[in-house]
């Protein structure tokens, strides 16, 4: 094996864990505790994972607005302390500022990064981020007069106009609907893509995480939530939704997951209680080129998989 | 199904209007003899009615309506201390009111902010305000003579301090329950604690602040005829009393429908402020 530089990570998280105190001497309700994960420059991270396994908790840690109750992350090689502009977040539910408009919400936040900017500049750049994602013409509506789709995409314009290091998304497109869904994921790609962004990402969606993420990392269900595994994404980087279920990779990848997700992620404590499963390094798989699990199956087992992954959205 | 009912409402609000009028002229209307002979000279001295021991009549719509024209004919006359225009008397009571409120207003903004914000300050606080709180603004009256020895501030007194709580307490709750994730959204962006008070929480809050502040100048109006009636001097309240010792029920009416509708006005105008800062979510 040769010697090689380890990339060093742009964020590495160590061993963070979130309890909950419990009642009358009780030992500590535990969510999850000693994660390690890291996510390098220029990456698009997912996590998928079912509800009450902490995911937002991961995200808001790593946007800095709570605090771990144990470990850290170090970012560059600094610990993060609290939110930064360099961690722009997008929020599931757009958190729009319903009494400005648009662009209003859009030159706050850059007004937030440059507060010693011209006002008609601040404005220019607001302006560029609103037809960066093809709101033109609407920039003097409120919130409430948008479209959910519309405001997400401001809550996208907003985060990106401050041109941030990394960008935080909580289920950014679970409350859209299937087309508008659709849309915004390809901008986002696209946007991504073009700016070399560092994306952590959370979703219910497997198929999103497939189209958006470099690697997708699976949590079991919690109390007690671990990071089961990291699936890299061994799909063409130039893929789009329209034909990204015609490479043979697909469905090897999004079975894989499911499977995880109906199954493996209930039992992996009993699955790995024999050992082998060291949470300071999660195996990483590639079940597209046929790693575990990766057994490239016929379409009916597809079929079967995509109607579970409904049901657990 | 339901079409729109403003001419409709207007018309049989006019209808009501001329119903109560009826009633009021016939109720008014003197009945029976003339009562038994008098003596000119002490029917003269004490008045015809009293004379044979009725009640000083009730005027009629048609009195009251001629003693409005009259009053609002001439507004701002001034013959005496005891002979002003309602005109100067209401104009007392509003100069006191805006004084009372204002004050209470910059009071009760900013540390209902403070309130707010800070569950500590709150919990320290909020015994006292819920002593304070349902203490009739009257009852502070004698207090305010003793201490401040003057009439006219003593008024403005009361009135601060029966505005003060519905905009205190209501500050505190809009600042309070502003959305966590409109707070987040300043903390991601680095804002600085006084541009995400004055950015995000001040006009997140605006709706249930301007609720508050009508509802304290709702209770300013009502209480400074109240407050005038026991000072006495200047005010519309002193004029209601002044107008009762001289038995003119017609100028009472008066009075009574001219502080219904500066009352009404200074709601609308509120009212109006409310709506300019309210958004939809």
């Amino acid at each position: 094996m040769t010697d090689h530089m380890p990339d060093r990570p742009f964020i590495s998280v160590e061993a963070i864990a979130r309890r909950f105190p419990g009642a009358r001497g009780a030992p500590p309700q535990v969510v999850f505790d000693n994660l390690h994960f890291t996510i390098r420059r220029g990456e698009f991270v997912c996590l998928i994972g079912h509800s009450g396994c902490g995911k937002t908790t991961i995200l808001n840690i790593l946007a800095g607005l709570e605090r771990a109750d144990s470990g850290a992350i170090v970012l560059g090689g600094q610990e993060i302390s609290g939110p930064s502009l360099d961690r722009a977040v997008i929020f599931q539910s757009h958190a729009l500022l319903p009494w400005m408009t648009a662009k209003g919400n859009i030159a706050f936040a850059a007004r937030a990064r440059w507060p010693n900017r011209a006002r008609a500049e601040t404005a220019a750049h607001a302006q560029k981020y609103l037809d960066l994602v093809g709101l033109a013409g609407a920039e003097h509506k409120k919130p409430a007069h948008l479209s959910g789709g519309m405001k997400q995409r401001v809550g996208i314009a907003r985060a990106l106009a401050v041109e941030p290091k990394m960008l935080l998304m909580d289920e950014p497109f679970s409350a859209l609907d299937a087309l508008t869904r659709g849309v915004l994921q390809d901008e986002v790609r696209r946007l991504c893509a073009a700016t070399q962004q560092t994306v952590f990402m959370i979703t219910h969606d497997v198929d999103e995480a497939i189209l958006l993420a470099d690697r997708i990392m699976l949590m079991t269900n919690g109390p007690h939530a671990k990071l089961a595994e990291i699936v890299v994404n061994t799909l063409p980087r130039e893929r789009t939704r329209h034909d990204i279920h015609r490479h043979p990779h697909y469905y090897r990848i999004r079975n894989h997951i499911v499977d995880f997700l109906i199954e493996r992620s209930r039992r992996f404590a009993e699955e790995t209680a024999g050992g082998g499963y060291d949470p300071r390094r999660p195996p990483e798989t590639r079940p597209g080129i046929g790693g575990p699990g990766g057994d490239g199956a016929p379409p009916d087992i597809a079929r079967r998989s995509a109607a579970a992954s409904i049901a657990i959205v | 199904m339901s079409k729109p009912v403003g001419w409709r409402a207007a018309l049989l609000s006019l209808v009501f209007f001329a119903m109560l009028l009826g009633v009021w002229q016939i109720a008014a209307t003197p009945r029976g003899g003339s009562g038994p002979a008098l003596d000119p000279e002490y029917a003269k001295l004490i008045g015809a009615a009293a004379a044979v021991g009725q009640k000083s009549p009730f005027p009629t719509p048609i009195e009251v309506g001629a003693k409005l024209a009259e009053h609002l004919a001439d507004p701002f006359y001034e013959r005496g201390t005891n002979d002003r225009g309602i005109g100067i008397q209401l104009a007392y009571s509003i100069a006191r009111v805006t004084i009372g409120y204002l004050l209470a207003a910059l009071v009760a903004i900013p540390l209902g902010f403070l309130i707010g914000m800070s569950p500590l300050v709150y919990g320290a606080l909020n015994p006292y305000i819920q002593v304070l709180k349902p203490i009739s603004p009257l009852a502070w009256m004698p207090l305010a003579l003793y201490t401040i020895k003057d009439s006219a501030l003593s008024s403005i007194f009361v009135i601060f301090i029966c505005s003060i709580w519905p905009m205190l307490i209501n500050t505190a709750f809009g600042v309070a329950s502003v959305r966590r994730e409109w707070l987040n959204v300043a903390r991601t962006l680095e804002v600085g604690r006084m541009t995400t008070a004055i950015r995000v929480i001040l006009p997140a809050a605006a709706p249930t602040i301007m609720t508050g502040m009508r509802i304290s100048i709702g209770i300013a109006w009502l209480v400074i005829v109240a407050a005038e009636m026991l000072v006495g001097g200047t005010g519309i309240g002193y004029f209601v009393w002044n107008e009762w010792n001289n038995l003119s029920i017609g100028n009472i009416l008066t009075a009574i429908l001219l502080i219904g509708v500066i009352g009404m006005a200074l709601d609308q105008g509120l009212g109006w402020l409310a709506r300019l800062v309210a958004y939809q979510e």
